[in-house]
């Protein structure tokens, strides 16, 4: 095997495999075409690790290592799947859907939303956590673009590509533990920010039906942040 | 083969869009039906939940006081027990009243409609209907009442989805439906 | 520029002036005390002595540690300060409860007999104990006073290192001596500044986490506001160590009194030449400043701490990158707690030998505790480690009070444990305590009787969890919440065996798959009252039933739906 210079091998599934130096499991992984759950994690921006989807088993790891985040190293052996990761993976899914009000038969994101599919993959069949149905609210605010609060899940893309791609800096988060939330400036309707450019590259990145595109209807509802990728190799060759 | 086995629906708090789904089946229903006994339905006449009913199917969600002795009668006389849409497993649409609570929705749907029912005493609009079951603060999905078998997703859940499931549980298996199933 | 020369030179003309001062009357001013209003009894003591013209001085001092007997005033005799063997002087007298009013009797009676309806019993097992090393200067130095420290022995053990050390060799010291963290998870101190000396960049930058978060904790405070030289010390020797010339004490806005001492001592040290820049004349320079944190738990996480420091908000990044290896702005840095910096200076004066003696094989030194809770007597403790938790608590802590019997200990605050009776005669250690599932915790200490219900005590920590969760991963936002939920259903009665077996799984899973310390931990409370008192959680879900008398259970089927 004629390797990359510095390329590392690694053991991942019981397959041997390489990556480039500084490249994540994930990143590896997709390139191997193993599937390992995401929904934090997008191509072309920063990653946090805040989903725990990821989640992967590394032989001689004390704790369970994000795959978004991790970097391979010479010699590591990764687990991408096992029951108990399943059970955890489950287990977030049903945190995320029990936490706010995900009603996805009258949802804008019906049949287009990340977190949907995702339950579907991970074979979520019920939620066992008793649901919270907090009063949350929407702003509607912007001339073009709707925040349903009722479907964040928290993801922070919304941020991330606002700042990082956008350079805008319109998201933050605001608030602790449960309570937290997204906002627009500080804390003002998404309509009265004088920061947002209304590109809506936010709209476009977001999982799920918490960003959405005013009438837009049934299959012109899907998202697309393919241009995510795209605009980070022509900025960085430029 | 085996005897027949009896199959019972119910129809909890929903809209009847899972049973509608139920017939959507077509002629498949007709095929299948040679294996089981209709024996309950609110598409039959049979006013009584029998004593033993090998496989219930359960639309809607328990969102009053009927539903909960309803549910908790049946879970006692059904082996196996089926949450039926997603009513039944997520609270779904009958749900989307928790955010506000019981007393809120009727009092924007009947007290502050033009034609709504005079005060009463008490002034809580849930004393107004005495006479019907009292709504829950809550809509809850089933299994957070009585134990269920096995969970059949969507809303309602497709024909394809119900055939396959109720082939399953003919067959005499619980279906697995994790990988497939979609809510919504 | 300061030498050894004027070092010496400082602490004999305190001394001379100590001993022209006569008799010394010390009064706790740390923050249990003047909480109790010891401005206004050091205020009239000051005044009586003056008006009385005894040969005394008036001084407020750090804490002395029985703050359940505060406001505390301590008397040491003229001959005791002069006396250069202290075992064989005069013993110092301690005074508790003392009122405003107090001020003349206690003037009165310097050259007499002890005032006694105000003495505590120095002989006391609190007292006879405890060894102290970290708070060896604690509530005997003015706090405010460098010369002070410097005549107690302070900034010695700098000057050395600076002329006689390199930077590795105080590393190696470091690393024999066996000190381990006191921030909470015990990482080895000496590896981690060998990481730090190691890491490439020409810019480093060493961090005092003083964010001490816990509830019932009151460690770091305690040190800072009654000896913060010595964190000072600890911290220009950890530059020296690994190479750093910035650092920052990150500390809560909510202790306005360390705040302002640790102000106070930053400014003298630097006028003394002991910080800033070419430090005791050599190439050495620091400079050190004060951030203020809002009172978020989670920023005492090192990452949330760095954000929060960059001026972020403070959440927690995934590790690695360590902060050892890319920290503040992306440089190496060193972070360590008050404590683990205030054992630094004493174990490079005493040597690394004296300190490695004390303690058990893996866990070296001394503790420094903050005893609460329903114990006879209870403040600030140091005890060696490896003593039983028993002697603590019934020999230092006198027990609990009459007429209630002891159910649990809590160390480690909310990431740590509830420890039984049973289990009294482990040694407080790092690993003992880890695997009674508790953990050493930064230190705090709180004793439960059988008035407490052990499900409300855990879900009182789920509940601090759960509020002070920065929200950034799934399992710790949404988990805590939905623990504290059903701990919440518990209490009150209308739990089912269900939300018992779900509570576990939650906590299997939170602690497995949470990004930071807090959401790993959260699980802990729970855990070990799962441990040791499930009859407990099963009285409340099978009988309705809180046998404590805590909680008030529901005992209708009807109040079970509503
Ligand atoms: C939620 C959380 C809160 C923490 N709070 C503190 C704190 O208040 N003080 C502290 O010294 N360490 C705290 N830590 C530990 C620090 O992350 C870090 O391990 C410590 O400062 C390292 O210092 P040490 O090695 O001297 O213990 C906290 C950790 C977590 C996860
Ligand atoms: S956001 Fe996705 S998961 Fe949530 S309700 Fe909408 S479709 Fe369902
Ligand atoms: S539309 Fe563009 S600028 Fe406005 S918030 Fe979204 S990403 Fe930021
Ligand atoms: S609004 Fe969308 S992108 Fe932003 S945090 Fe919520 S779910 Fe993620
Ligand atoms: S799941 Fe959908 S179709 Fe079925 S009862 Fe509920 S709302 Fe109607
Ligand atoms: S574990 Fe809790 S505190 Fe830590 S990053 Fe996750 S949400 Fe924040
Ligand atoms: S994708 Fe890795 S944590 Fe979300
Ligand atoms: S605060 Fe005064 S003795 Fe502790």
């Amino acid at each position: 095997m004629s390797a990359a210079p510095g390329a590392k091998t690694f053991v991942i599934d019981g397959v041997d495999a390489s990556a480039t130096p500084g490249q994540t499991i994930l990143s590896a992984a997709r390139e191997h075409n193993i599937f390992i759950p995401t929904l934090c994690h997008l191509e072309g921006l920063g990653d946090v690790g805040a989903c725990r989807l990821c989640l992967v088993e590394v032989k001689g790891a004390r704790r369970l290592l994000p795959a978004c985040t991790t970097r391979v190293d010479e010699g590591m052996e990764v687990t991408t799947n096992s029951p108990r990761l399943a059970d955890y993976r489950q287990m977030t899914m049903q945190l995320l859907f029990a936490e706010r009000n995900h009603v996805c038969s009258v949802c804008v994101a019906n049949n287009h939303c990340e977190m949907q599919s995702m339950a579907t993959t991970l074979g979520m069949t019920h939620v066992e956590v008793p649901y919270r149905f907090p009063a949350l609210t929407v702003d509607a605010s912007h001339e073009r673009f709707t925040l349903d609060h009722n479907r964040c899940i928290l993801c922070t893309r919304c941020v991330r590509v606002c700042s990082e791609i956008e350079g805008a800096h319109t998201w933050d988060v605001m608030g602790r533990g449960i309570q937290s939330k997204v906002i627009t400036d500080l804390d003002q309707p998404w309509g009265t920010s004088e920061t947002c450019t209304s590109c809506g590259k936010c709209v476009q990145v977001c999982p799920t039906g918490a960003l959405f595109q005013k009438n837009r209807t049934g299959e012109r509802r899907g998202k697309d942040p393919s241009f995510l990728p795209y605009l980070r190799t022509m900025r960085e060759e430029l | 083969m085996s005897e027949k086995k009896t199959l019972a629906t119910v129809w909890l708090d929903g809209c009847s869009g899972c049973h509608m789904s139920l017939l959507d089946m077509d002629e498949r229903l007709i095929t299948l039906s040679s294996q089981f006994d209709l024996v309950y339905s609110p598409l039959v006449d049979q006013k009584i939940f029998p004593a033993h009913v090998d496989i219930t199917l359960v639309e809607g969600a328990i969102g009053n006081t009927e539903d909960l002795e309803k549910i908790h009668m049946i879970r006692e006389r059904t082996r196996i027990l089926v949450a039926l849409g997603d009513c039944a497993i997520t609270g779904n649409v009958s749900a989307l009243r928790n955010a506000c609570g019981a007393e809120a929705m009727l009092r924007r749907v009947y007290g502050e409609s033009a034609h709504g029912p005079a005060q009463n005493a008490t002034g809580k609009m849930q004393d107004i209907f005495v006479q019907l079951p009292r709504l829950f603060e809550r809509v809850q999905p089933l299994h957070d009442y009585v134990s269920i078998d096995a969970f059949v997703p969507g809303c309602p859940p497709t024909a394809d989805t119900i055939h396959f499931a109720l082939s399953e549980l003919l067959a005499g298996r619980v279906p697995d439906l994790s990988g497939v199933a979609k809510f919504g | 520029m300061m030498s050894h020369e004027e070092l010496e030179q400082t602490t004999a003309k305190v001394q001379q002036e100590q001993r022209a001062a006569g008799d010394r009357i010390n009064v706790c001013v740390a923050a249990g005390c003047l909480s109790l209003h010891s401005d206004a009894v050091q205020k009239s003591l000051t005044d009586e002595a003056k008006k009385s013209g005894a040969r005394c001085s008036v001084r407020g001092v750090g804490c002395m540690g029985l703050c359940s007997a505060g406001p505390v005033v301590s008397h040491e005799p003229a001959q005791a300060v002069a006396a250069e063997d202290k075992t064989t002087a005069q013993p110092t007298r301690l005074y508790g409860g003392v009122q405003p009013g107090h001020a003349a009797k206690i003037v009165a009676s310097l050259n007499q007999e002890p005032v006694r309806e105000l003495a505590i019993d120095t002989a006391m097992p609190f007292f006879a104990k405890q060894t102290k090393i970290v708070l060896e200067n604690s509530g005997s130095i003015n706090p405010e006073s460098i010369e002070e420290y410097i005549a107690a022995g302070g900034y010695r053990a700098l000057l050395r290192a600076l002329h006689e050390m390199t930077p590795a060799e105080v590393v190696q010291e470091i690393s024999a001596s066996g000190l381990r963290g006191r921030g909470g998870a015990g990482y080895p101190t000496g590896l981690k500044w060998a990481t730090v000396a190691r890491a490439a960049g020409a810019t480093k930058y060493v961090i005092c986490n003083a964010d001490e978060g816990d509830p019932g904790a009151f460690m770091d405070r305690s040190v800072l506001e009654s000896d913060p030289h010595r964190v000072l010390e600890g911290m220009i020797l950890a530059a020296y160590a690994v190479g750093a010339s910035q650092g920052y004490i990150y500390l809560r806005a909510e202790y306005p009194l360390a705040v302002q001492r640790l102000g106070v001592a930053i400014r003298e040290a630097k006028r003394m030449g002991l910080l800033g820049a070419e430090i005791a004349g050599t190439r050495m320079s620091l400079h050190l400043e004060i951030r203020l944190g809002a009172g978020a738990f989670v920023c005492g996480e090192e990452t949330a701490l760095i954000a929060s420091i960059e001026g972020r908000r403070g959440t927690p990044q995934p590790r690695p990158p360590y902060p050892a290896e890319s920290g503040l702005w992306n440089s190496p840095t060193l972070i360590n707690n008050v404590e683990t910096y205030a054992n630094v200076s004493p174990i490079l004066a005493r040597g690394s030998a004296w300190y490695a003696a004390q303690g058990t094989a893996k866990s070296k030194g001394t503790k420094v505790f903050a005893l609460s809770g329903k114990a006879r007597n209870t403040g600030l403790i140091e005890v060696p480690m490896g003593m039983t938790l028993r002697e603590i608590i019934f020999d230092i802590g006198g027990g609990v009070p009459a007429g209630h019997t002891f159910k649990a200990v809590q160390t480690g605050g909310p990431s740590g444990g509830c420890i039984p009776e049973s289990l009294l005669d482990i040694p407080v250690d790092y690993d003992s305590l880890m695997q009674a599932g508790s953990i050493m915790g930064s230190g705090g200490m709180i004793v439960m009787d059988d008035s407490s219900c052990m499900v409300s005590v855990a879900r009182f920590f789920m509940e601090f969890c759960m509020s002070e969760s920065c929200g950034k991963c799934v399992p710790c936002r949404a988990g805590t919440a939905q623990m504290h939920g059903l701990l919440t259903r518990i209490t009150e009665g209308v739990a089912t065996h269900r939300d018992l077996d779900l509570l576990v799984r939650l906590c299997e899973m939170v602690g497995a798959t949470s990004l930071c310390g807090l959401g790993q931990t959260a699980p802990n409370p729970v855990l070990s009252t799962l441990r040791y008192f499930k009859n407990e959680y099963l009285a409340h879900i099978e009988d309705k039933h809180c046998p404590a008398g805590v909680c008030e259970c529901a005992t209708t089927p009807a109040e079970v739906n509503a």
